[in-house]
């Protein structure tokens, strides 16, 4: 059938552009062009396949078999539908940012950047088109290895430091025990393919369940499970368009996404809860969405601050799949999609704050709300979707992970949920606030002062090309703290598009349920 | 009626143009010949490889004799391999060295270069071809002696004690085999390897036979550098030419490991190796040794060369382990690593020659930023260093998997993780060449380099390129190593 | 007791394959240690040729009236051996003298620490 060509096209495009766009290096408009129109296909393609998994369908596409039993193959269900349409979409967004935010910034090396960028894409929606784990964990590498030149991008010795933290943790999860637990379940089960119900089931003694399961869990290093997760701290040190699309898009949700996947599709939700295998893993996850938030109340770096809300949040996703009932499992899927959307937006909102103000730490924020309006107001719908309040989508996610704690008998983890909840406001709101308290006065004679101080994200390369008015105007130093306007468009225009991404998810909660019942049944 | 001699032309056509090269001194002539040689010597088993795969073992008699008085050259899907990968590796060296020589030797004696080249290969192909066990050593011998040769061209003086080093250790294991061989004939009255099998279970298996067991595993051990036997090979391949590297790093330890599967399991038998000797306790321990301890060694080295050196070691120590296993998998995955670890080495040597060709040192602080000056270089190291960590996609990938299925189905489960521990090492020292040449700057002399020229890049090319091929369809070597471990196995 | 001496080349071979072995290991000196080799080789030489002997048998060249001949087999192979050994000797002393050239010395110890390594 013809769908089996958009798994295939929605894959290779952006491999194709990414030899265009090298192609394109020396004509940065021509490359711009080319990032976004192959965004622009590489979503309809998976738009293409949205009919299919709707009507119940599940497309799959057999690429090659390396070995008997071992092959390359994708099959498209409702998770998998999900993640890809979240990754293809906000590529596009973040496209159309990353050129306001590389451009407004002269960062140097953009052409490694995107082309980066769309490998990284590539792999993403091979992880979430994958049909069994072994193509999972050849994306799931490559994802990795491409997302290390954006991490390190800026090429400083913190940068390389930070490199080396985030391929080293990665990597050796990923080799140390997720491969491990991979051949574990080969040898027991067979077969890698994801099949509904697990395929564990009778083929593992009881008590090896929660071995297996910790191979996993910590093996998907991307899920950021504490005491893995200090990758995602280090990753801060890339320029803001990167963070937003590890944080939100790529590599976070592709951990999570694993975590889910093999949760449902190789140990089988009923299995789980039969053998009370993951009621650890309940706990570990509790543990870290509390601690993270609690590390983030106290950061000052406005990015520090939301990596340690990542961290938090991901772990919703893992509490949802450890305590694996209906509602907790579609919850968690659904919060994939919700804090994919107001996690970018808060990252957007913090990248547009760098390139208007040179600002970082949020101490230093006192009053710009008055300067950037539409960024702080898109904050505050990303935000409030974080924490969970209605009318933004997080509360939805929420509320089917606490109505799964219920189901499952856990209702400490009802609790966890709201204390994190209160976490949320506490370490998110005051940033919303600061920037709206504080006279304009002295406020401008701080940025007058604070304005000589550009930080590490300076003045690289070369400065000819299209400036924005706006960031002309926040460089100038001949107008030194006079105004500093809102950021450019190219930046604040996705970022409202998200944000109010966040207001659709809400209204079109029950929708996005519907399409993800499947995979629970 | 050529096709008959088909496994003696694979000897024949590099020892008539080795001397050849001598007679034809200019250059270009000398290198002509060494080029259809060696492309010669690969059409033919290619040829001799779809025969076997075809029909079964292949049975010359030199010069007619009949054995087990003639030399018998006795061809199965093990040799056949073998074939393929020595005279695949000197195909894709031989044009590359042309270029490389000019640097690393005296560009008016390159004719000797090439003669004593062609008589390593002889010698490897010798090795691999024949049936008869005196046969083997002689043919040993002519390669090592061949290898000695070409080790001591290096440019560092190094290169000359390196050399002797590896003169000494190799004389002494050729002798052990000879020894061996020697005891074998007295038991058995004959040298046709064939013939020893059927006949030393007749004998028996007193002293003498353990002694002849004894003195080659140890022999062969030598030769191959398995650890802790392995002192020569880090200084051999690091001074000689680089050319000479990555043919003898492609080379010639697969054939001995060739020689210990041979001897270990068609002339003593599988039930005498491994179940009335317990043989496979020490391989295995020396094996999961070597993948260790080299690997280690290997992340502190500043010479890359060095670091493939040590790499080299800990790789043998994984086709070993594959052997000590003793079941139709592991023997598999032991053969196909032999496959693997050819086109790996091979790209990674080669990609260092064209490194040095440029820059004029494989020091790893000097190729700082080298991806920038010479970007298709680097990534064919970056292919042959996925492949060497074992990622899937590559040809490393699917012999790993098979040593970790192997491990699991004799449920050796600690085997299974330190091999994947192993890999990891390796991903250290891969990734301190990576780093260094990606994500460094280069030094002040250095910064306008050129890239290498073609004809370093498409050997080193190809080789990556077979790298990734074998990796995804792998039914060639598949079908090969397990055809060979079958008979291996099933000799008894 | 008499197959204890009349196992007597047996002994040689042995003593002659220790001796070679300890010289190649325990002397620093390059030439000693390819002389090493050579008494390394020839204690194999011995043990072939031993090999060869039939008891009662002549040298093996045919003769009239002769019936038991000893095995000429061995001698060809080890003629062989020879040949590979004097190759071996050959190429490690054009080795010695470069390195000579090179190091100015051929003691294992000198040149080691000229090369600055352990």
């Amino acid at each position: 059938m013809h769908h089996q060509i958009y798994i295939g096209l929605a894959i290779i495009l952006p491999l194709l552009g990414t030899v265009m766009i090298w192609m394109s290096g020396s004509r940065p408009n021509q490359r711009e062009v080319v990032t976004v129109i192959t965004s622009g296909l590489t979503f309809l393609c998976v738009l293409q396949l949205l009919p299919e998994v709707l009507a119940g369908h599940q497309p799959e596409l057999h690429v090659t078999e390396l070995l008997p039993g071992l092959e390359i193959s994708f099959k498209v269900e409702p998770l998998g539908m999900l993640f890809a349409l979240i990754a293809s979409f906000l590529w596009i967004i973040t496209s159309f940012y990353a050129i306001g935010y590389m451009r407004g910034h002269h960062e140097p090396n953009q052409t490694r950047f995107y082309m980066c960028f769309a490998i990284a894409i590539s792999s993403a929606l091979a992880i979430a088109f994958s049909g069994n784990m072994f193509t999972l964990f050849i994306a799931y590498e490559v994802l990795t290895l491409s997302t290390y030149p954006l991490v390190t991008h800026s090429q400083t010795d913190e940068a390389r430091r930070a490199g080396r933290v985030y391929l080293g943790i990665l990597m050796s999860t990923s080799i140390g025990l997720l491969m491990v637990g991979i051949i574990w379940t080969w040898a027991a089960a067979g077969t890698l393919d994801f099949t509904p119900g697990g395929i564990l089931k009778g083929k593992i003694d009881d008590g090896l369940v929660i071995v297996l399961l910790f191979l996993y869990m910590y093996g998907i290093g991307k899920a950021a499970l504490m005491p893995i997760h200090r990758w995602l701290p280090a990753a801060m040190v890339a320029p803001t368009p990167v963070s937003a699309l590890l944080h939100a898009v790529a590599v976070v949700k592709a951990g999570v996404f694993t975590v889910l996947k093999v949760i449902i599709y190789i140990f089988g939700a009923d299995f789980l809860t039969e053998t009370g295998a993951s009621i650890w893993l309940m706990y570990v996850a509790g543990a870290t969405v509390l601690l993270a938030s609690l590390v983030a109340l106290t950061k000052d770096n406005l990015k520090a601050r939301l990596a340690y809300s990542t961290v938090s949040q991901l772990a919703y996703i893992v509490l949802a799949g450890a305590l694996a009932t209906s509602h907790s499992l579609v919850g968690g899927a659904m919060h994939i999609a919700m804090h994919a959307f107001g996690k970018i937006t808060l990252f957007f909102c913090a990248g547009a704050i760098m390139v208007a103000s040179h600002k970082t730490e949020i101490s230093q924020m006192r009053g710009l709300g008055w300067r950037m309006p539409f960024t702080f107001a898109a904050f505050l719908i990303g935000a409030l979707s974080v924490i969970g309040l209605p009318p933004l989508g997080g509360s939805w996610s929420k509320w089917y992970i606490a109505l799964g704690a219920a189901d499952a008998d856990q209702l400490v983890f009802i609790a966890v949920l709201m204390i994190s909840s209160l976490l949320n406001i506490a370490y998110l709101i005051p940033v919303f606030a600061r920037g709206f308290f504080g006279p304009r006065e002295e406020e401008e004679a701080q940025m007058a002062g604070s304005h000589e101080d550009h930080g590490d994200h300076g003045d690289h390369g070369d400065h000819a090309g299209d400036h924005d008015t706006a960031t002309h105007d926040a460089h100038d130093a001949s107008d030194a703290g006079k105004r500093i306007a809102e950021a450019p468009m190219l930046c604040v225009v996705p970022l409202w598009i998200t944000a109010l991404g966040c207001v659709a998810l809400f209204v079109y909660s029950d929708w996005l349920y519907a399409m993800l019942s499947p995979i629970v049944k | 009626m050529l096709r008959e001699h088909l496994p003696v032309l694979v000897i024949i056509i590099p020892l008539i143009a080795a001397p050849l090269c001598i007679l034809f001194r200019g250059r270009d002539q000398a290198f002509g010949i060494a080029l259809l040689a060696t492309w010669g010597s690969f059409a033919c088993s290619a040829v001799i490889a779809a025969k076997v795969m075809a029909s079964g073992t292949l049975s010359y008699e030199l010069g007619g004799w009949p054995p087990p008085i003639g030399i018998e050259l006795r061809i199965d899907a093990l040799n056949a391999l073998i074939l393929l990968i020595v005279s695949g590796i000197g195909s894709v060296v031989a044009p590359y060295a042309r270029n490389s020589l000019l640097l690393e030797y005296v560009e008016d004696r390159s004719y000797m270069f090439y003669c004593a080249f062609l008589l390593c290969l002889c010698g490897l192909m010798g090795v691999a071809v024949t049936g008869d066990a005196f046969n083997l050593f002689v043919f040993l011998e002519i390669s090592s002696l061949s290898s000695y040769v070409l080790i001591a061209l290096g440019f560092d003086r190094r290169a000359l004690t390196a050399s002797y080093q590896y003169l000494i250790m190799g004389t002494i294991g050729a002798t052990f085999i000879v020894i061996s061989i020697g005891l074998l004939y007295q038991a058995t009255g004959t040298l046709n390897m064939a013939d020893i099998a059927q006949r030393l279970p007749e004998h028996g298996y007193d002293r003498t036979v353990i002694a002849a067991f004894a003195f080659l595993v140890i022999g062969v051990a030598l030769k191959m550098a398995l650890f802790p036997l392995h002192q020569w090979l880090p200084n051999a391949y690091s001074y000689a030419p680089s050319t000479v590297s990555a043919f003898l790093a492609a080379t010639a330890t697969k054939v001995s490991v060739y020689i210990l599967l041979r001897f270990l399991f068609t002339v003593f038998g599988v039930q005498f190796s491994f179940d009335i000797l317990p043989t496979a306790v020490p391989l295995t321990i020396l094996a999961i040794l070597a993948m260790f301890i080299p690997s280690i060694v290997a992340c502190f080295e500043h010479n890359v060369k060095k670091v493939l050196a040590y790499s080299s070691v800990a790789q043998i120590g994984y086709m070993v382990l594959g052997i000590g296993f003793v079941t139709m998998t592991g023997l598999t995955a032991g053969i196909l690593h032999l496959f693997n670890h050819a086109l790996m080495k091979g790209a990674l040597f080669l990609v260092l020659g064209a490194v040095f060709y440029r820059i004029g040192s494989c020091n790893i602080d000097r190729m700082a930023g080298l991806a920038r000056t010479m970007p298709w270089t680097m990534a064919a190291f970056v292919g042959g260093g996925l492949s060497l960590i074992g990622i899937p996609m590559t040809a490393g990938f699917i012999s790993k998997w098979y040593l970790i299925q192997a491990a699991i189905e004799k449920g050796w489960w600690h085997i299974a993780v330190l091999i994947v521990a192993s890999s990891l090492i390796a991903v250290i020292y891969i990734w301190r060449v990576i780093e260094s040449a990606y994500f460094r700057e280069p030094p002040e002399d250095l910064q306008n380099v050129k890239e290498a020229p073609l004809s370093l890049l498409i050997p080193a090319w190809i080789l990556v390129f077979g790298n990734v091929y074998f990796g995804i369809e792998t039914s060639l070597p598949v079908s090969m190593a397990e055809l060979a471990a079958r008979s291996l196995l099933g000799a008894n | 007791m008499v197959d204890f001496f009349g196992l007597y080349n047996y002994w040689i071979v042995i003593v002659l394959a220790m001796a070679g072995m300890y010289i190649v290991i325990a002397r620093g000196n390059l030439i000693k240690k390819l002389v090493g080799l050579n008494v390394f080789q020839a204690s194999v030489f011995v043990l072939y040729i031993s090999f060869g002997k039939v008891s009662g048998g002549t040298a093996p060249i045919l003769l009239k009236g002769v019936v038991t001949y000893s095995n000429p087999l061995p001698h060809v192979l080890i003629l062989t051996a020879i040949v590979v050994g004097v190759a071996t000797t050959a190429l490690g002393l054009a080795l010695v003298v470069r390195i000579r050239r090179e190091y100015g010395t051929i003691e294992e110890d000198d040149i080691h620490s000229q090369d600055g390594h352990t």
